[in-house]
């Protein structure tokens, strides 16, 4: 089936199974490989991206469902060469040991920013319910949000 | 884990629809927002060869009110159930309910439709329709009709629609005077889906006493029920803790329970009879009760 996604600000237009899964697109058709896949079974949050804007876990969605979308992935974030500042806050406060949830968990608080831009600790946490990271112990990752709730929009 | 092939059909409209699930009722399913059916394709527990995708369908997602009743588009999102204002204000049973759904992912597409035509025995709406008394509309080429929430939920995965039948929409009643909304939850530490769960509507007289009391359960059987022994047992009493509590022991009266290696079957029974009373008694509080 001919499907046209519109991925961080580009078209992609390509010819695919109807059971391709949306982070399979991402990664082997599109070639962007920043969003990573972790348990391929809709728990981990490591294959997050926001479509139209929602969060969701892209192994869990069709390519299909996708086609019209927009698509931002982690890959589409940094405006000029410039880090956003989520990535910037993971820099700074040691938000990552080895950095495989990072994608998903910066898609994740994207998300949690658009709708709460001032979130209490208790709200991050429960922004980022959906990610799980086997390194940090979340602390870090917390910080690192609230650094980039401080400095957006500066 | 990847689905097994399918064709994919993109209905436009309702009647569409009906018709495709008409056409492909043998072999054929509809996805809403997936977030059941497609980790059960990705796992081959489900291979549909046909897939018609409700998500284009015009008219599916609204929440609004309707001759004093809440009517819920069955394509409308956990996450807009949670955020609604009318539902706030009017049902806040349903955005309580909402929220205590799997994470902001999951939440973000999965749907109210989707998830009662499921009828996943650990899933957290049953229990607010059934306490709600909802009223849920189906469509097909023969019609429609709406089915009492008492007559939906048949066994494990198994509702009383029949193939070739679509869920287009979900009417509750709005909180009435002197009443209470509540959903509390033990949620399974790793899939965050009810191990138990009780959602309670609670009316006060204007005495204080209870004058009509709703409980619906889930999590703990083959399908989520209403735990009619516990509402007669309330009913007209006042509403102490004591009184709750011992309302509340019955629970599970003539239900078989299930078990898992997280939560036995006693375990759950217990958990059953301890998230009722916590049920009923912040939905007492919030209806203005002690
Ligand atoms: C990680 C994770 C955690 C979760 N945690 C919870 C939780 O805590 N509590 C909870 O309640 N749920 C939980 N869920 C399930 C989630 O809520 C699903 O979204 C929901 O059960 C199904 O809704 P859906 O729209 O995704 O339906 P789909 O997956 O698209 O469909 C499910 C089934 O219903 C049928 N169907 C769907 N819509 C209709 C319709 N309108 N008419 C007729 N048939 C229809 C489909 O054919 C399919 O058989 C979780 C899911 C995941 C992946
Ligand atoms: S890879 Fe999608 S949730 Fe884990
Ligand atoms: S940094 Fe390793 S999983 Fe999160």
């Amino acid at each position: 089936m001919k499907i046209g996604i519109k991925i961080n600000g580009k078209w992609h237009e390509n010819d695919v199974e109807p059971r391709l899964l949306l982070v399979h697109y991402l990664r082997d058709v599109a070639s962007l490989t920043g969003t990573h896949i972790g348990c391929e079974s809709s728990l981990c949050g490591a294959c997050t991206v926001l479509l139209n804007g929602d969060a969701v876990k892209s192994c869990t969605v069709l390519a299909v469902q996708a086609d019209g979308a927009e698509v931002t992935t982690i890959e589409g974030l940094a405006r000029d060469g410039n880090l956003h500042p989520l990535q910037q806050g993971f820099w700074e406060e040691h938000g990552l040991q080895c950095g495989f949830c990072t994608p998903g968990m910066i898609m994740s608080a994207c998300q949690l920013l658009a709708r709460n831009p001032h979130p209490s600790r208790g709200e991050i946490r429960e922004g980022i319910e959906g990610n799980l990271c086997r390194c940090t112990g979340y602390q870090h990752i917390v910080k690192a949000v609230e650094w980039a709730a401080e400095h957006s929009g500066k | 884990m990847i689905p097994e092939s399918f064709e994919y059909h993109v209905p436009k409209t309702v009647d569409e629809a009906a018709r495709m699930a008409a056409e492909f009722a043998d072999d054929g399913k509809v996805l809403a927002g997936g977030h059941s059916l497609i980790p059960m394709m990705k796992l081959r527990l489900a291979s549909p060869k046909h897939l018609i995708d409700l998500g284009r369908v015009e008219g599916l997602k609204y929440i609004r009110e309707a001759d004093g009743k809440i009517e819920i588009g069955a394509l409308t999102t956990h996450f807009q159930a949670e955020y609604a204002t009318l539902l706030k204000e009017k049902c806040p049973l349903l955005p309580e309910t909402a929220r205590a759904i799997g994470d902001v992912q999951v939440r973000n597409k999965g749907t109210i439709g989707g998830s009662l035509a499921h009828a996943d025995p650990a899933a957290d709406w049953p229990a607010a329709a059934l306490a709600l008394d909802a009223e849920l509309k189906t469509v097909s080429t023969s019609g429609e009709r709406w089915i009492p929430v008492s007559e939906f939920f048949v066994d494990l995965l198994t509702t009383s629609m029949n193939p070739g039948e679509i869920l287009t929409a979900i009417r509750f009643p709005a909180l009435p005077v002197r009443s209470g909304d509540a959903y509390a939850k033990h949620a399974h530490p790793a899939s965050g889906f009810a191990v138990v769960g009780v959602a309670a509507r609670v009316t006060l007289d204007e005495k204080g006493i209870v004058e009509k009391a709703r409980v619906g359960v889930t999590g703990v059987s083959s399908k989520a029920y209403r735990a009619s022994s516990v509402e007669a047992a309330i009913t007209g009493k006042a509403p102490s803790s004591k009184n709750l509590d011992t309302a509340s022991l019955h629970a599970v009266d003539g239900i078989d329970l299930n078990g898992d290696l997280y939560a036995s079957a006693e375990y759950r029974g217990h958990l059953a009879k301890v998230y009722t009373a916590r049920a009923l008694a912040l939905a007492v509080e919030r209806a203005g009760g002690k």
